[in-house]
């Protein structure tokens, strides 16, 4: 299976980008490593900042520069930009539509054994309740790449979540990216499963083990959290008759909540949220989190069985 | 450059105007940030004086730009920028009444308003922001930022602070309103600031220490730049300065002056403008 980080597919477009077009600045909270950032810094220097570690003021420079008609990409981890400077996301880039994108590395529990202090787990509940603010998780280094495309194309701000490791890749290089809206893989209807980041590739290997038990289910990658796709919430609820959610987020207000929201007013059916629950995380790499919480592909075919009694 | 006396008296007609004026949208309007209103006045009025800037239009790119970052300040601004053309006065009229474009924070919505503040301690880094944005540009436009003092306390100020003086933005002049009063009391007891000068200075700044009444010092510490650092002026004034019963007095940070107390102080303003004429 072919694998790549979205944080090296990011500065790789970013950099194509930015020599095409001035108005480009990458700015860093002395991220540029762990942003794999590369020969960006060095090769446009005048189109580069570097703020130190003080991603507020990174968040509130930037958005000053925006309002100058920059297109800032603010990159670094992910914990600090959703959570510190949360109020500067609010004030200074949506409220004040100020065309800033934040891209947050090693989101959700990249940095494993780093603890609490680096998880990012509860960064969609708080983004997803800002007005005027664009909030994507993509699934692989494909759709990243398409999403700076897309971005480019928008002066919304936005806040955007990858993670640490590789991904799998699920699309073609050139794949096209639409905001807002979420992509359904098969046509089973025994049950939907919706998932974002690295947990679509998982759902998609859940899949293919209830498949060989017969079980025909619809894989749904809402790398959208915001805007957010309720045509196709409504659509797996219809056609499917349960939902699991799964994401690598509090089971509070990320993407499970979005779609309890959606399936509750719209078109009620048995959903069940699996995401990490409200506690404190074991210590340990991605992988093995996941697989101890149940998030692995084995895990999620279990949950899609469970769910599937409810109907 | 001094100002002529001409000049000078003009300006401290039009600070007087601006004073009452403000007083009377406060109580028209039914409340706002009177102390820090009043103490700023003198500054924003030279400045908008200095400042490159055509309200014919706002947006012309040769403009130089100013953020209130003590965007609870709002309605000398507003009484400063109806006085220029930028805010018409059925929006004034309106401010404190559902729906209006004015609110108690300034926003982009407004005419000649270049950002939304409000929230203490965003100012400084959107004005870096700007100045930075400016020089990658080599343009030689100026950037203004007024904070309060007791605004200080937030810690964004700082990290603006530093990140100015690392990108040599002699582009950019911080004012501070230092009236010395915040809601709860001196700024000294809520939260200790002094020494300023020395705190901006070893901050990397060009530090200008003046009275932020006198009109001369005001307008000669603006044109004052150093090449290769961003500016301080620590602009020492007096809260609610030219409504007798608030100044100095912390408990005239938000409150809204009686009736009684309105016409004292136009009596006071009016007298003082036959005075200078």
């Amino acid at each position: 299976m072919e694998k790549e980080t979205c944080r090296g597919a990011f500065s790789k477009k970013i950099l194509e980008e930015a020599k095409k077009d001035r108005d480009i600045v990458v700015v860093c909270t002395d991220s540029r490593g762990s942003a794999s950032l590369g020969s960006y810094p060095e090769e446009l220097p005048e189109q580069f900042v570097e703020m130190g570690i003080a991603e507020q003021n990174s968040v509130t420079v930037s958005a000053g520069m925006a309002y100058m008609g920059k297109k800032v990409y603010a990159i670094g981890p992910a914990s600090f930009y959703s959570m510190r400077s949360a109020e500067q996301v609010k004030v200074d880039m949506a409220y004040s539509h100020n065309n800033v994108k934040v891209i947050g590395i090693s989101g959700g529990i990249s940095y494993g054994a780093l603890g609490a202090t680096h998880h990012s787990l509860q960064d969609i509940a708080l983004m997803r309740a800002i007005p005027n603010l664009i909030v994507e998780i993509p699934s692989d280094a494909s759709q990243m790449t398409g999403l700076v495309d897309a971005f480019l194309a928008t002066e919304t701000p936005a806040y955007i979540r990858i993670g640490r490791g590789a991904v799998p890749t699920i699309y073609p290089k050139d794949v096209k990216v639409e905001i807002g809206k979420a992509i359904r893989h098969g046509d089973g209807t025994d049950a939907a499963i919706m998932a974002c980041g690295q947990m679509v590739w998982r759902a998609l290997e859940a899949a293919k083990l209830l498949e060989e038990q017969g079980i025909h289910v619809s894989v749904w990658d809402v790398h959208s959290l915001k805007p957010f796709d309720e045509a196709a919430v409504i659509e797996a609820a219809r056609a499917c008759g349960c939902i699991l959610t799964v994401e690598e987020h509090s089971i509070y207000g990320g993407l499970g909540s979005a779609v309890t929201e959606v399936v509750c007013a719209n078109h009620p059916v048995p959903v069940a949220v699996a995401g990490i629950p409200d506690e404190d995380v074991p210590n340990g790499s991605d992988s093995e989190v996941f697989e101890h919480l149940e998030l692995d592909p084995k895990g999620i075919s279990e949950r899609v069985k469970k769910l599937m009694e409810r109907k | 450059m001094s100002l002529s006396l001409e000049k000078k008296k003009q300006l401290l007609l039009q600070a007087s105007e601006v004073r009452e004026r403000t007083a009377e949208l406060i109580v028209h309007g039914g409340g706002g940030h009177i102390g820090g209103d009043l103490s700023e006045t003198d500054v924003l009025v030279n400045l908008f004086d200095y400042m490159k800037h055509d309200p014919k239009n706002p947006k012309w790119d040769g403009r130089d730009y100013f953020v209130l970052s003590k965007g609870h300040s709002a309605e000398a601004y507003y009484v400063l920028l109806n006085e220029y053309g930028y805010v018409p006065q059925g929006e004034l009229d309106a401010f404190g009444s559902f729906g209006a474009k004015l609110g108690g924070h300034p926003t982009k919505k407004v005419n000649g308003v270049e950002a939304n503040t409000g929230s203490l301690g965003h100012g400084m880094g959107l004005a870096t922001g700007m100045a930075l944005a400016l020089k990658m540009n080599r343009k030689d436009n100026r950037v203004f930022v007024l904070t309060g003092d007791g605004e200080l306390a937030e810690g964004s100020n700082w990290e603006a602070a530093m990140s100015a003086a690392k990108f040599k933005l002699t582009n950019l002049t911080w004012i501070v309103d230092r009236n010395r009063l915040q809601i709860s009391g001196s700024t000294e007891d809520v939260m200790p600031l002094d020494d300023l000068e020395k705190k901006a200075e070893s901050f990397g700044f060009h530090v200008i220490v003046i009275d932020g009444h006198d009109m001369d010092a005001i307008r000669e510490a603006l044109e004052s730049r150093t090449e290769g650092k961003p500016t301080c002026i620590i602009a020492n004034t007096v809260k609610g300065k030219g409504l007798y019963c608030a100044e100095n007095q912390a408990s005239w940070h938000h409150k809204t002056p009686t009736a009684e107390q309105l016409e004292r102080m136009k009596a006071d303003m009016e007298s003082y403008r036959k005075e200078l004429a």
